[in-house]
């Protein structure tokens, strides 16, 4: 895998407008964006670490500290709302005992709410390592998680 | 080209702000967000809306352009309420600790809801709680109680070109921080305190040390003295004194002082004389033995600092000169106990100065116990009810370091340190003063860098003079690889020179950092004194105690080394 | 990459090549050759024509998976019919398609017969492909439960199925923007040729002059479909006017809204129409770069516009001298990072720039100064859509699409509390009714629609008895709502107002970028309030007193944040209050006064008790409740103290016997 260093150099001639990509390249091959990996972008960039900083902490994509094994994003748009995507988020935290980071007492899941997925036609939805899953409830929710603990054990 | 506010045509500048025609025309329209030097406005505090006619929604007056023909109106009911609206909601997330509050009595926020009628917090909720950070040996910040004006990142990115601190997080979260978070004093920030001088609240201050001062005074076993950089009378002439010129208020700076238990006071100019003597004697050193150059001023901590941290590569360049804060401080700590007969009482050196960044220096050299800033000030004059205005009862300045002369009262402008430095050395090379008298008009002006020759005894010195960190690092390159090459280079932190710094009163546009300069310029003209060399306090100095300038003593009291500081880049943390 | 036929020379006398791209390649693909004449080459070209219009020879099977066709399972789908056809030798090619835009339904599978006739089937999933691969390649009973209507059938084979376009779900759509969306591949560009695609940009390009096209948009009378509706022709005319040498347009695609989905829809399911929107556009205000701003979370969006650039870069669509007309064009795609506030156009510039994506005020606007200080014209992915459509119609055809004044068709992302929810497309101001009633369906079986969503968090709700309105720009604002960018969220009586109001400030909160005043600290300020009439007073009566000084502070601050914020989300961020204050009072009224939510919703209003005949004293409810709220003895009945209960009901998720009842 890529570090930070390898991202860095393989592009080349760099200008401001490269910070974001950089960044989501890092945490792409990273998991997340570490602070030497800041500190080298800022040095590459030419520009200060606070701003790199500044900028990595106004979007919401950029995580600072490693993820779970598995990512459950939660949809909590308008139309999962309506269809109670509150229910299923707290499910979550209850079943998975997250911390205050989103992170499962275990570290194996961590949970991310997302403002929206933009698949509101199949609402309430998730997205599990990447893949949707829609028309969710508790029980729909529960099975899926046995699902992902299961497959797991039986790798184990 | 005009326009018409509140119904009065006024005449209006190419390419001017609406807010600033109407500060013309004698029309505060409130704001926090926008300042004089920002590169382009944020409009981000709201407060300066205005109504503008044919405009359906309010529009914010730092960003709008005064256009020919323009109709606009500053204090409309509908403005007037929108204002306060906004202030309330400034002030339902800012800290109730007012009254304890540094900024007390001079808080902007405060100035402003008198102004617009907000005399109640309507609104409760949640609150900010972000860590208060007082790493720093300069400056305190207080996230708080920021309002998220954006001034103090206006000024370290834009202006100053360090950029330390930037707006961290999103939202109600957002707050002005250090990259990463950590505490300032590891972070890029080389404590020159802008910041500091254009915040609106108290949260970016500088460390006090107004109560270890005061218990210092409090003590009969120590004996007090103080030293008092040039810019501090340059700039207290602002108050409504009624004295015109920087000596009559030093001596009347010296008075108050003494009554409120100093015990001696000396002029920081006298150690700027010296600090030309040695200065000069290292720069023609260097070009006679082929030594590293350009030589670099080391005045300034703030840039020493920067030195330091941000380029340590350059650290053969700068004059091994300790400031003339540090050459006071050791001497007088070397000379004074033994001349006053102190015997065993403890001696504290306070220096008063326009920088938060000397008390980073005092911090980490041995000749000054406390700095206080020209702000600082203010509040001993209030723990001892010293009514400065009328507070008439001056004392000269004290005995062994008496006499200063203009040229060292320059080093509190840009271009100061230079023109002192250049009159001596002329004097060193030729043996005789610069011909058409002493002032250097070249060293002289408010440009970022100012490049000049002077010729002395066949030899062409190649100078320059930069004005502010932020155009430092811009002409560094050019600097350094200048052709023909650069000898001596005065690099001061501050736009402006000391009587900018961080330290003074704060102060949002530049008109007062220019006729600082103009009182300095005044001040050299006046004195009878224009060359350091020509100092009879220092030529005894060097007769008595030092020797020659870069001589064994003079090296040990008045010469320092300098460290590279930066962090090892596997050390940060992942 | 696949390659184009369509653009491929037909013989040596064709020169087309991206290097030497001639102007007549449009006109050449439908009626070619132009430049010579060969009837053998005539031929090729007809017959590459259809094998492209038809996605191939003989019998073709396409698989509806965009996103939600994904969710609903299409890949498990796509690989259960190779698999089947892999088993019985059976060679059909697979195409994948975007979104037809009827989501409730998916997964689709169009089946082309080997007479032409294209059948469309829906409901389909991995459970029950399984029974309509046995029923259709089996049984060979075409006619099956599964199938929802036809395509164009001019030889009345089908005479009994019903065409698509005439079943209830698309009866009243007028398909413009999302003609192509789950009917072509939207990875060819030899479907989107034969589809019709890149004659308005030709049109454009070899026939008119950038001022031409400018008057032409204006007269189609297309404005932003984004959100705030400036007319699109205006904003490129002024870019037009621009003495500067560089110029961008920008194509924002990063919608935020939730309850919008349509511009993912597109680019998914026709992401050529988009590439020719743009064409056109830089073409008539003079940039020669293109960005997409498109949000990182569609990835499959951005995968098949990357896919599109190539091939269009291949073909001599994008690049140097497009159709050999001289203009370069060229399209760089940025992923958003996440941040709501990036669909304001200042704040897309500083998120391109690197930056935090933080507006900055206008003017100056975009269009005299924007990405790097040159004037920028930024679309949003709709508008761009759009654009091939007024350029291929004709302004006045176009124009004509709307109903009463206005122009075009409209996307409308349907959601929520409704039977058929999908993307429907519908002229510009068509009554609301229609689209919620007879396109959605209405409210699910027992239930009734109480309010319509419009415009996401700077839009506003519009109540049941309003919605024979008519979905124009003017009348929607009028009612407190907007156009947004067409996210329609349909709520019935198990939804609560305050708290739908309070879900949208939380949002806009939350997505605050922090740098106006108003906006950061009024969006926190009328967000605890709204989380304070949920919740049941506590203490002394000062707290009851304050939720009623709430509700007056609530309209003040509304006022403020729309007054004075510096951007567009700051401005609009009030609506959904206001609106929800405007429409539904009682609601308020009911959370106030009487501690009460009607919609039963408001978690901190609800109090739940233990009925002590069915407790067994198991205590599995105070171990799961959060806030030790719930006393009792083992084995014996367990009670609630009302004060710590939060409402939040895990003790009534656990209990095995049902004894935890909400009583409020």
């Amino acid at each position: 895998m890529a570090t930070a260093d390898e991202i860095i150099a393989a592009r080349g001639e760099l200008t401001r407008e490269q910070l974001i990509p950089l960044l989501q390249e890092i945490q792409e091959a990273e998991g997340f964006v570490s602070q030497a990996a800041m500190s080298r972008l800022a040095e590459a960039l030419r520009t200060p670490v606070s701003r790199v900083y500044g900028v990595a902490t106004f979007y919401n994509q950029f995580r600072f500290a490693p993820l779970g094994e598995h990512v459950i994003q939660v949809c909590r748009g308008t139309a999962c709302h309506v269809k109670e995507s509150l229910a299923l988020a707290q499910h979550l935290k209850r079943r998975l005992k997250l911390r205050d980071d989103g992170s499962s007492a275990d570290g194996r899941f961590t949970i991310i709410s997302v403002a929206c997925l933009g698949a509101c036609s199949i609402a309430p939805v998730i997205k599990l390592d990447g893949e949707f899953y829609g028309h969710l409830t508790v029980e729909r929710l529960d099975a899926l998680l046995d699902e992902v603990e299961a497959g797991a054990e039986a790798a184990a | 080209m005009s326009i018409t506010i509140n119904g009065k045509e006024i005449d209006v500048a190419a390419n001017e702000t609406v807010l600033q025609t109407a500060r013309r025309a004698g029309i505060d329209i409130p704001h926090l967000c926008s300042l004089d030097w920002a590169p382009s406005p944020s409009a981000s505090c709201r407060l300066c809306v205005v109504e503008v006619e044919g405009l359906p929604r309010l529009q914010t007056s730092c960003s709008l352009e005064a256009r020919d023909g323009m109709s606009v109106q500053t204090h409309t009911p509908r403005i007037l309420k929108a204002r306060r609206a906004i202030l309330e909601l400034l002030i339902a997330s800012h800290p109730q600790d007012c009254l304890t509050c540094v900024r007390a009595g001079g808080c902007e926020l405060a100035v402003l809801a008198g102004d617009l009628g907000v005399r109640e917090r309507r609104y409760v909720g949640a609150v900010k709680e972000h860590p208060i950070d007082i790493s720093s040996p300069s400056l305190w910040r207080d996230p708080n109680k920021c309002v998220l004006c954006g001034r103090c990142v206006t000024m370290c990115h834009s202006v100053q070109g360090i950029g330390a601190i930037d707006f961290v997080g999103r939202g109600f979260q957002t707050r002005v921080a250090p990259g990463f978070s950590v505490g300032l004093n590891v972070s890029d920030c080389v404590y020159c305190g802008q910041c500091a001088r254009v915040c609106p609240t108290g949260a970016i201050v500088e460390r006090s040390h107004v109560e270890g001062v005061v218990a210092a005074l409090a003590d009969p076993d120590t004996v007090v003295v103080a030293q008092v950089a040039p810019a501090v009378p340059a700039t207290l002439l602002e108050r409504r004194t009624k004295t015109q010129d920087v000596h009559t208020m030093l001596e009347r700076l010296a008075g108050a002082l003494k009554h409120v238990g100093f015990d001696a006071v000396f002029d920081t100019s006298f150690a700027a004389d010296v600090t030309v003597m040695e200065e000069a004697t290292e720069l023609l050193e260097r070009i006679q033995d082929n030594g590293v150059l350009p030589m670099f001023t080391s005045c300034s901590p703030a840039w020493v600092h920067f030195v330091e941290t941000h380029r340590p590569d350059l650290i053969p360049h700068l004059s091994t000169c300790k400031s003339p804060q540090q050459m006071a401080g050791a001497l007088i700590k070397e000379i004074y106990p033994a001349y006053a007969g102190l015997g065993d009482k403890r001696l504290v050196v306070v220096s008063i100065m326009p920088c938060t960044a000397k008390k980073f220096e005092a911090q980490e050299q041995t000749g000054v116990d406390y700095v206080l800033t020209t702000r600082e000030l203010d509040a001993l004059w209030g723990r001892f009810g010293v009514d400065l205005a009328h507070f008439a009862e001056p004392a000269p300045l004290d005995a062994p370091f008496a006499q200063a002369s203009g040229a060292g009262r320059l080093f509190a402008g840009s271009g100061g340190v230079m023109e002192a430095a250049v009159r001596t050395a002329h004097k060193l090379v030729t043996g005789h003063e610069l011909e058409g008298g002493p002032r250097v008009n070249e060293a002289r002006g408010s440009e970022g860098a100012r490049h000049f020759t002077i010729a002395a005894a066949g030899v062409d010195l190649n100078l320059a003079v930069v004005n502010g960190l932020g155009r430092l690092q811009e002409t560094l390159d050019d600097l350094l690889a200048g052709d023909p090459p650069v000898h001596f280079v005065e690099v001061m932190s501050c736009p402006g020179g000391c009587v900018g710094g961080g330290g003074q009163p704060y102060d949002t546009d530049g008109d007062a950092v220019h006729e600082r300069l103009e009182r300095l310029y005044d001040a050299d003209k006046r004195s009878s004194l224009r060359t350091s060399h020509d100092n009879a306090d220092v030529r005894a100095l060097y007769e008595d105690v030092l020797g020659r300038p870069l001589g064994e003593v003079a090296h040990r009291l008045l010469h320092r080394e300098y460290v590279d500081r930066r962090p090892a880049v596997d050390s940060v943390s992942v | 990459m696949r390659e184009s036929q369509l653009v491929t020379p037909c013989c040596q006398r064709c020169t087309h090549a991206p290097s030497s791209p001639c102007s007549d390649l449009l006109e050449c693909i439908d009626h070619g050759p132009v430049c010579h004449d060969d009837e053998t080459c005539r031929e090729a070209r007809a017959a590459r024509r259809a094998r492209a219009l038809r996605g191939g020879d003989g019998m073709v099977l396409f698989v509806g998976a965009g996103t939600c066709g994904r969710a609903n399972g299409a890949l498990v789908v796509i690989d259960k019919i190779s698999e089947y056809l892999g088993q019985h030798d059976l060679d059909i090619p697979i195409v994948e398609t975007g979104c037809v835009g009827y989501c409730q339904r998916e997964v689709f599978v169009d089946f082309v017969t080997a007479d032409g006739v294209r059948l469309s089937y829906c409901d389909l999933g991995p459970d029950t492909i399984d029974e309509w691969l046995e029923a259709v390649f089996g049984d060979g009973a075409l006619t099956n439960r599964f199938l929802l209507g036809r395509y164009d059938d001019p030889d009345e084979l089908f005479p009994d199925v019903p065409a698509l376009a005439d079943t209830p779900f698309f009866a009243l759509q007028t398909k413009v923007v999302l003609e192509n969306c789950g009917v072509i591949d939207p990875s060819s560009l030899d479907a989107a040729l034969a589809a019709g695609g890149f004659r308005g940009a030709a049109r454009a390009l070899t026939t008119m002059t950038p001022a031409d096209v400018c008057d032409e948009v204006i007269a189609s009378g297309l404005r932003g479909r984004g959100g705030a509706g400036f007319p699109t022709g205006k904003k490129w005319q002024i870019a037009l006017k621009q003495p500067r040498a560089q110029k961008y347009l920008i194509c924002n695609a990063d919608e935020g809204d939730p309850g919008a989905f349509m511009d993912r829809a597109v680019l998914e399911s026709d992401p050529f129409r988009v590439i020719e929107g743009m064409l056109v556009a830089a073409y008539a205000i003079g940039a020669t770069k293109g960005y997409v701003y498109c949000r990182a979370e569609y990835p499959l969006a951005i995968e098949r516009l990357r896919e599109a650039i190539f091939q269009c870069r291949a073909a001599g669509l994008l690049g140097k001298d497009i159709l050999g007309s001289l203009i370069d064009f060229d399209i760089t795609i940025k992923q958003g990072a996440g941040a709501f506030v990036c669909g304001e156009e200042t704040a897309i510039l500083a998120s391109i720039e690197g930056g935090r994506g933080m507006p900055r005020p206008r003017p100056p606007f975009p269009a005299v100064a924007g990405l790097h200080g040159k004037p920028t014209v930024l679309n949003n992915v709709e508008t761009l859509a759009n654009v091939p459509a007024v350029l291929g119609r004709g302004a006045e055809q176009y124009r004509d699409l709307g109903l009463g004044d206005a122009a075009g068709t409209k996307v409308f992302a349907l959601s929520g509390r409704v039977r058929n929810t999908g993307l429907v497309e519908v002229p510009v101001g068509i009554p609301l009714r229609e689209v919620v009633y007879d396109i959605g369906g209405g409210a699910p079986a027992g239930h009734e629609i109480k309010a319509v969503q419009i415009g996401g968090p700077s839009g506003g709700c519009i109540p049941a008895h309003l919605l024979d309105v008519p979905t124009d720009y003017g009348t929607l604002q009028e009612l407190g709502a907007m156009m947004g960018s067409g996210g329609m969220v349909v709520m019935d009586e198990r939804t609560c107002m305050v708290d739908v109001a309070k879900f949208f400030m939380e949002f806009i909160r939350n997505e605050s970028c922090g740098k106006c005043t108003p906006c950061r600290e009024g969006t926190t300020r009328m967000h605890e309030i709204l989380v304070d009439l949920s919740e049941r007073p506590v203490g002394d009566q000062m707290h009851r007193l304050e939720r009623f000084r709430g509700i007056l502070h609530l309209q003040e601050l509304a006022e403020t944040v729309k007054e004075t914020s510096l951007c567009g989300l700051g401005q609009s961020a009030a609506n959904p209050v206001l609106s929800t204050l405007r429409y539904f009072r009682d609601e308020y009224e009911a959370h106030i006064m009487e501690s009460r939510c009607p919609a039963g919703v408001c978690q901190g209003l609800r109090v739940y008790d233990i009925e002590p005949g069915l407790c067994t004293g198991c205590t599995l409810c105070a171990k799961n409740c959060p806030n030790e709220a719930i006393i009792g003895k083992r084995k014996f009945a367990h009670s609630i103290i009302v004060d710590r209960c939060t409402g939040c009901g895990a003790c009534a998720e656990a209990c095995p016997k049902h004894a935890v009842l909400a009583v409020a």
